[in-house]
């Protein structure tokens, strides 16, 4: 059962006022006045024309918006369905809004998403960023067909993104979760979820909502903890990821802290589930995937490689303590180089993170101190990956990542006797 | 008058040669019980540390949070800990003895006042202690905030912070033994330096975001930063 403790009475009336639903949809929201009316329209229009005799519901949990947010979700329904529909809705979409702690984060809001999901019996939920703004509602169908028809439990996004995109997922979290919890997951860090009743009373009862990473890094928790359960988990082809400036301004080293430490913590947390893992699983993926080639990316590259080398030089102290001499030795010698001729090779990458993983587990130093020390070698690595992959095409990238792929699961022995070896 | 400042000097020189007589073996005493000191304390510090390692004290202690919140300082293991604090308090024991036994009164005073002031000093160490691991988290942390911000001279803004926050523990200390009276009002603007600028490297892209939505927020929305690659 859900925690009522959290969730106000008020709130509570409402969830009780809706009765059970077949579908829940989940926006939380935090001064989003520019792109949440699209979102909530796009997702109403998305239920009621591919689930139009289902009982649906939108929870917006709010944290605190200061720009009218919550009142936009409120009235933007959509007044003339047959304007973009066939017909008129069967059924009325509920659409509640409440309030959520501002210094629980996201995990604040998706607890109280999967409180109300188990509360009103959702078979099939998901979770909708409100700055998702190529949202369309054929990503609705997209994302609850598979969880309500086809049974999973557990969808992840494929998006279609620009070549550079998405850099920390392709060059951490995607590698580390395929050789590790043995899913070829292209966004295991993205905005838009999937989730079946089953797995949110499961995620709900899970004792993580105090730690740190829950705050924005929630969605490499909930998927780590999906494929650890063993839940049929799926991907699904959404369409084009337009991220929204917010996400833009992202701190490089908070978004670490974030994601990397939901990563490395949930290896720690689901440590007898991987360990035991030998062979990768390919998830099932909906949709009809297509690439886009786009236009370049205005990246300054030189300052990144600078950042890296005056982080490699400065931190010698704190890299010491994480990394092996050898790794580390080879990290100089890359930031030694000049930033043209910038290399920094998968078999290196691979060592560091793995590095790092063992450190963390073995809590060699403040953990958030750990991973912030992991910064200025990632802007290493992306610009050795900018540099390589400059003309390459998005079919010729994928390759290169499945290299990449490749060479953390030849390290992954090493690293599991690394992770198992006293200290 | 010739007499008399011959008379005088052989007197002085009698006197100066009886006390050396006299102090010269209680100085060796005191050379000879503090080099024993030093021995017995080497001895034991390794006894010790040894001891400590058989047992496998530093797992044993792990439970309790201590190895992680010396890790996290950048301080030895607590078995090394353990051996060194052994190593310094048996040996200023035997320096206290050594000295005691050159017999001098004042000292022997000094000494006695010594012992009295041992539960300040204790709690001065502890001070130290906690100071030390305050000044490497924050040291560090803005060592990481500046280097991630790309600030220049990160190591001296590390530096800097570590300092203060030392000097800080420092000054407390003394105050706590009675050394330093009246120095907790400047160390108490001290550590808010220090803290100002832990922080304030920590909540710079907050304060950032801020000010850029209260003065700039329409120039925001129309246009973006340098870089447009994203990592999420």
């Amino acid at each position: 059962m859900a925690e009522e403790t959290f969730l106000s009475d008020e709130f509570v009336r409402e969830l009780g006022a809706v009765g059970e639903v077949d579908i829940l949809v989940g926006i939380p929201t935090y001064n989003n006045r520019l792109t949440v009316e699209r979102v909530v329209q796009a997702v109403q229009i998305g239920l009621v024309k591919y689930f139009p005799r289902e009982r649906t519901v939108v929870i917006n949990p709010d944290a605190g918006s200061r720009d009218g947010t919550p009142e936009i979700v409120k009235s933007a329904s959509v007044q003339d369905f047959r304007s973009v529909l066939a017909a008129n809705p069967l059924r009325t979409t509920h659409t509640l809004t409440t309030r959520v702690h501002p210094t629980r984060g996201e995990g604040g809001a998706l607890r109280l998403i999967l409180a109300a999901a188990d509360l009103l019996r959702a078979k099939a939920c998901t979770v909708i960023s409100p700055e998702s703004a190529s949202i369309t509602p054929e990503w609705i169908e997209a994302i609850l067909r598979p969880i309500y028809r086809e049974r999973y439990d557990f969808l992840a996004p494929v998006y279609q993104r620009h070549k550079f995109d998405a850099l920390l997922v392709k060059n951490i979290l995607s590698p580390l979760i395929h050789s590790t919890y043995g899913a070829n997951l292209e966004e295991p860090a993205g905005t838009e979820f999937g989730f079946s009743g089953a797995l949110a009373c499961d995620l709900l009862a899970q004792d993580v909502w105090r730690e740190d990473f829950m705050r924005y890094g929630w969605g490499v928790w909930m998927t780590t903890a999906a494929l650890a359960g063993s839940y049929r988990s799926c991907q699904s082809f959404l369409g084009p990821k337009v991220h929204s400036g917010k996400q833009a301004e992202q701190n490089l080293a908070g978004a670490i802290q974030q994601v990397v430490g939901a990563l490395f913590y949930s290896l720690e947390a689901h440590q007898n589930f991987w360990m035991s893992r030998t062979e990768p699983v390919a998830l099932p993926l909906f949709g009809f995937k297509s690439e886009l080639d786009l236009g370049p990316v205005r990246v300054n590259r030189k300052r990144l490689f600078e950042m890296f080398r005056t982080g490699v030089e400065e931190l010698s102290t704190i890299l010491s303590q994480i990394l092996s001499a050898p790794v580390l030795q080879q990290i100089r010698e890359v930031a030694l180089g000049q930033e043209n001729t910038c290399h920094f090779s998968d078999e290196l990458w691979a060592k560091t993170i793995y590095e790092f993983a063992v450190s963390y587990h073995r809590a060699v130093m403040n953990r958030d101190h750990l991973l912030q020390a992991l910064t200025p070698i990632y802007r290493g690595r992306v610009c050795s990956y900018l540099l390589e992959n400059h003309g390459a095409r998005v079919a010729e990238l994928h390759k290169r990542l499945e290299v990449l792929h490749q060479q953390f699961e030849r390290l992954k022995l090493d690293f599991i006797q690394n992770w198992s070896a006293k200290t | 008058m010739g007499n008399l400042v011959v008379k005088t000097l052989s007197a002085t020189s009698q006197n100066l040669g009886d006390m050396v007589t006299e102090f010269l073996p209680r100085l060796l005493a005191m050379l000879v019980i503090v080099a024993i000191g030093g021995v017995v304390a080497w001895i034991l510090k390794i006894v010790v540390r040894r001891v400590l390692t058989l047992v496998k004290f530093n797992q044993l202690i792990e439970t309790t949070g201590f190895t992680q919140l010396a890790a996290r300082a950048a301080l030895p293991t607590p078995s090394e800990l353990l051996s060194r604090l052994i190593f310094w308090v048996v040996w200023v024991s035997f320096m206290l003895f050594g000295l005691n036994a050159l017999g001098v009164a004042a000292l022997e005073e000094e000494i006695g006042r010594f012992f009295l002031l041992l539960p300040q000093i204790f709690v001065a160490i502890i001070i130290l202690v906690v100071g030390a691991l305050a000044a490497n988290f924050f040291g560090r942390s803005a060592l990481l905030g500046a280097v991630n911000a790309n600030y220049p001279s990160p190591r001296l803004l590390s530096s800097l912070v570590r300092f203060l926050i030392i000097a800080l523990a420092i000054m407390m200390a003394l105050e706590r033994i009675g050394l330093g009276h009246g120095v907790v009002l400047i160390a108490f603007g001290a550590v808010m330096l220090a803290l100002a600028l832990a922080f304030g490297l920590g909540g710079r892209d907050a304060a950032r975001r801020l000010l850029e939505k209260t003065l700039f927020e329409d120039r925001k929305e129309d246009g973006g930063d340098d870089d447009t690659i994203s990592h999420l």
